[in-house]
């Protein structure tokens, strides 16, 4: 099996393309097959994956599993994973079974629905496991497509608006990537990640335009990187994206967004920015920090007086987010182990919230908060699992929120005390909004009429649910499971961030002298 | 030596005697009807000129004291140009004959201009080269006007006509400046008088002139003004020419004419060139976010396109050259599969520009709606498709050549513009239900919508062995 990456990342591809070639009419019989063979591919691609877990070395900081062939122009079809990256292709395969049975319900344009959510399974997959900078960014950006079409094809009202601003948004944060990308080419003289991590960019002061720039050249690609990561991320303020694309895409389509998508910022800053731009991270990791705790407190804030229940876990995603980017930026061990177990939960958290909205709306097609209340008294499982992550979502110890929260504030602590009062803050009142809006929907007197008649949870959905619960709770008491993996890669990280730093400043030093 | 000289210009001389022999022939039996026989025998020839000039020797010959150049960049270009020639002269015959306007002098002018395209990137001398492009030129103001009773054809072949004829003029009068400057005509005696230390005021005019007048034909802003208009007005198969093989021959004389005659002096025309890409890049991307007419969109996205292409020249380097080629040759592919598909839109055996007559097309045929959306993703530059590999290419060769403000320009004039791109797949994809178009598709349309498509998904493996013909080629002309 040398070529597991390969065969996890396009499997769902292969699926895709059955689909697209086999399969003929819109009938039921149709619909039907297309949801079992994507239901199948994603299965099977998590099974799969399972072997590059059971297979994988944490002991090993450097990348397993390498797969190498040559491409055009001296770029190299490139897959790896390591601690960092491991976790983050199961929490995708992991997703998407789960995504392709909550869409269960979809009758429109079926076929090509499937399609486009495996190509963005491979997409994703490949995203992570990718170790030459231009297959990344194709990867990376290869997203775009299928998902402009989730939210413009099977969106809300507004679907057109949210389709082209997310679009246009991520592109343009990324297209300066591009450019920075093809300055590092131009400098390293290749595009293999590992390579470029112990390259060593200039990073000697200049100034352009009459501005004088600390760190030079990296902090200019860094900024570039950041330009992209930070909006996809999304950090405040330009998170503005994210809450129109979560309200106008369908169910399935914001738990992929939520879970998987968001979480390529954080991996890009733990895989580009730390690693290959130490100078200019150091430099500019005060202001991230700061903007990490306002996006942790100020989107709380814009959370509280939602009047749509997606637009409101939108916010929330954002918030967390916030405590991501304080871990990575803190630099140190418990910030970085914090940070991906951080995304790692906010991955099942967010996704689980996501379907609970969906749940709902696919019974009364409204996401206003006030529509419902009183929802204990029909739905008491929905109740149940809804009470379950608005808890985790909140960072209630023996969830996997917690660890994640706590981790983060413990390694920003040790960087910079008042940013982690003002995020400390944040957690208070994210269990201000996320417990209102349980409050408000499932609580109360059963008094609208519409509600008097609505059914619990069934089957199909009480399945999705079980795995996200399962995993929540596992990891709340359990995180070693997470630490364990990621722990030697995050600490080989922090201390080649600090070596890195150490021997720039030496060499500034020594050029001053 | 004169039969040696002939030899190479061999497949020129077969190419043109036979578009005389045909002309002959067709005149005296004076049919119409002989029309689709002879586009059928003209892409035959074409394509097999193209196979012979692929296959036949390499190395660089020079025929007539140095006015004509076969070397491995002229014939990339020239299999490039007869290939696309070939393949829009098939594509036409469908959509022409059926509103009868296949008259059997389009083979036959298709023929002569992609003789003169032939010549033109294998000039060695100003004199040669004005030759190509006039019989180039010629034979495309003809077909502009192809229908010769509706009003906007004849504007836009009279409006092309008497622009060109303009660029001609600034042509030849850059022409004469530089051979009064330098005393000779023919590049290589050119290149010797052209030196940076001390370039007369008279050689950089005429450089000037002589870019603007190629400008012109590459439609590079501030001499785009024609193209909208021209692309609008002339009958749709002709404009699908237009965007293909003649962009492609003007560009490479362009880089011809650059490194062949002035290479010494790169610096100076780098400026001009970087200069003319800018605003190309920009005028296209946002004056194409007001155009519901398809083809006039497509107008405006090929100014963008030519901006990225000389975004590669004015990097001035050999890689520069070979990025330059690679996006031509991807951006011809993605223009033919995009008007195979603007030939299929009609309604009632009409043809339909507007892009809002698009209304959910996927719906009813998902499969050309799936090839429409690879290739307009393409041309937004967007990974993975190979659009984005040509502009990874020509951005390379940018950022290489320390000219760093203008990928970055490059870049976000490519978000502006990936806004017409993605509009028209709303259209297709989730607009509202309107009028339908009809579900008709002629067989030569439909495989080269769809073989475009694919290239644009399977180039991404090896590029199938273009990036490494355009190096050669390059290599070739940058010594």
């Amino acid at each position: 099996m040398g070529n597991i990456l390969s065969i996890v990342t396009f499997i769902p591809a292969l699926a895709a393309l059955i689909l697209a070639v086999f399969l003929r009419g819109d009938d039921e019989a149709a619909q039907r097959n297309a949801k079992w063979v994507a239901m199948v591919a994603t299965t099977v691609t998590f099974l799969v994956s399972l072997g590059i877990y059971t297979q994988f070395d944490p002991a090993d900081t450097g990348f397993q599993f390498v797969e190498e062939h040559e491409w055009l122009l001296g770029l190299k079809y490139k897959m790896g994973v390591d601690g960092i990256s491991v976790l983050f292709v199961l929490l995708t395969t992991f997703i998407m079974p789960l995504t392709i049975l909550a869409s269960w319900q979809v009758t429109d344009r079926v076929k090509e629905y499937m399609i486009a959510f495996l190509l963005l399974e491979t997409l994703m997959v490949g995203v992570f496991m990718a170790l030459d900078l231009v297959l990344f960014y194709l990867f990376f950006e290869g997203q775009l497509i299928p998902m402009f079409l989730i939210i413009g094809i099977w969106g809300g009202k507004n679907r057109i608006y949210a389709s082209f601003k997310f679009f246009l948004y991520t592109f343009l944060g990324s297209v300066l990537m591009l450019v920075a990308l093809i300055g590092m080419f131009a400098d390293a003289g290749t595009t293999d990640i590992p390579t470029l991590m112990r390259h060593q960019f200039a990073s000697d002061s200049f100034g352009l335009l009459g501005i004088h720039i600390v760190g030079g050249m990296q902090t200019l690609l860094f900024l570039a990187f950041f330009a992209s990561f930070a909006v996809k991320l999304p950090m405040w303020p330009v998170h503005t994206w994210l809450p129109d694309a979560h309200v106008q895409a369908p169910t399935a389509g914001s738990v992929v967004l939520a879970a998987i998508l968001l979480k390529m910022g954080g991996y890009g800053f733990l895989r580009f920015s730390l690693p290959m731009f130490p100078v200019g991270s150091d430099v500019l990791a005060p202001l991230v920090l700061w903007m990490s705790a306002i996006a942790v407190v100020y989107t709380s804030l814009v959370a509280l007086v939602q009047e749509d229940m997606k637009k409101l876990i939108a916010y929330s995603s954002v918030a967390h987010m916030g405590f991501v980017t304080l871990g990575i930026f803190s630099a140190n061990q418990q910030g970085l182990d914090g940070a991906i177990f951080q995304m790692l939960s906010h991955g099942f958290i967010s996704a689980a919230l996501f379907l609970c909205v969906g749940v709902i709306y696919d019974r009364m097609h409204t996401r206003e908060i006030d529509a419902y209340g009183g929802l204990a008294i029909r739905m008491p499982a929905y109740a149940l699992v809804f009470m379950f992550f608005t808890l985790g979502n909140i960072g209630l110890p023996g969830t996997s929120g917690f660890i994640g929260e706590f981790l983060t504030m413990m390694g920003a602590f040790q960087v910079n005390t008042w940013v982690t009062f003002v995020a400390c803050s944040g957690v208070i009142f994210s269990a201000a909004y996320a417990l209102w809006l349980y409050r408000r929907i499932v609580f109360g007197d059963l008094i609208k009429g519409s509600l008097k008649t609505i059914a619990d949870m069934s089957g199909r959905e009480k399945a999705v649910f079980a795995p996200l619960v399962a995993m929540t709770l596992l990891l709340g008491v359990y995180p070693s499971l997470v630490t364990d993996i990621i722990g030697p890669s995050t600490s080989a990280l922090a201390s080649q961030f600090d070596n890195a730093l150490a021997a720039a400043k030496a060499a500034t030093q020594h050029a001053s002298n | 030596m004169m039969q040696a000289d002939l030899t190479v210009i061999l497949p020129e001389i077969v190419l043109a005697v036979y578009a005389m022999l045909a002309l002959i022939g067709a005149v005296y039996s004076s049919r119409d009807d002989l029309a689709p026989a002879l586009v059928w025998l003209t892409t035959a020839v074409m394509a097999g000129l193209a196979v012979w000039i692929a296959t036949g020797t390499g190395g660089t010959r020079i025929a007539f004291g140095g006015m004509f150049i076969d070397d491995g960049f002229a014939r990339f270009s020239k299999v490039a140009i007869l290939v696309s020639a070939a393949v829009v002269l098939v594509m036409s015959q469908d959509y022409m004959s059926r509103r009868g306007i296949l008259r059997f002098e389009y083979p036959i002018l298709v023929a002569l201009t992609s003789v003169g395209m032939m010549v033109m990137v294998s000039a060695g001398d100003l004199m040669s080269l004005y030759m190509g492009l006039e019989l180039h030129s010629l034979a495309l103001y003809v077909v502009a006007a192809l229908r010769r009773d509706n009003v906007k054809s004849t504007e836009a072949g009279l409006k092309y006509f008497v622009l060109g004829a303009l660029s001609s003029g600034l042509l030849l009068y850059g022409a004469s400046l530089v051979y009064g400057y330098a005393g000779t005509t023919v590049f290589a005696g050119i290149v010797q008088t052209v030196s940076q230390d001390d370039l007369s005021l008279g050689l950089l005019f005429g450089l000037v002139f002589l870019i603007s007048g190629i400008a012109f034909k590459v439609s590079a802003v501030p001499f785009h003004m024609w193209t909208p208009d021209v692309y609008e007005g002339s009958p749709t198969p002709v404009t699908a020419f237009f965007a293909t093989a003649p962009k492609l021959a003007a560009m490479a004389m362009l880089a011809r004419i650059l490194y062949d005659a002035f290479g010494g002096i790169s610096g100076d025309w780098g400026q001009v060139l970087a200069l003319l890409s800018l605003l190309s890049m920009f005028l296209g991307a946002v004056a194409g976010i007001a155009q519901r007419d398809i083809k006039r969109l497509m107008a405006y996205s090929s100014i963008a396109h030519m901006g990225y292409a000389l975004m590669g020249l004015a990097a001035g380097t050999e890689f520069g050259v070979q990025a330059m080629l690679i996006y031509m040759a991807i951006y011809i592919t993605m223009n033919v599969g995009t008007f195979a598909f603007i030939l299929m839109m009609e309604r009632d055996g009409r043809p339909v520009t507007d892009i809002r007559a698009l209304n959910l097309y996927a719906r009813r045929e998902p499969g050309k709606a799936l090839a429409m959306l690879i290739l307009l993703f393409s041309l937004a530059g967007v990974p993975p498709m190979l659009g984005f590999f040509g502009k990874f290419y020509v951005l390379r060769a940018a950022y290489e050549g320390g000219l760093i403000w203008l990928a970055v320009a490059g870049v976000i004039a490519s978000v502006i513009g990936a806004f017409y791109y993605i509009r028209i797949v709303y259209y297709m994809y989730f607009g509202d239900e309107g009028e339908e178009l009809d579900t008709r598709s002629s067989p030569a349309l439909w495989g080269a919508l769809m073989a475009c498509a694919a290239a644009m998904i399977l180039g991404i493996v090896n590029m199938f062995g273009v990036e490494a013909a355009a190096a050669a080629a390059a290599a070739t002309l940058v010594n």
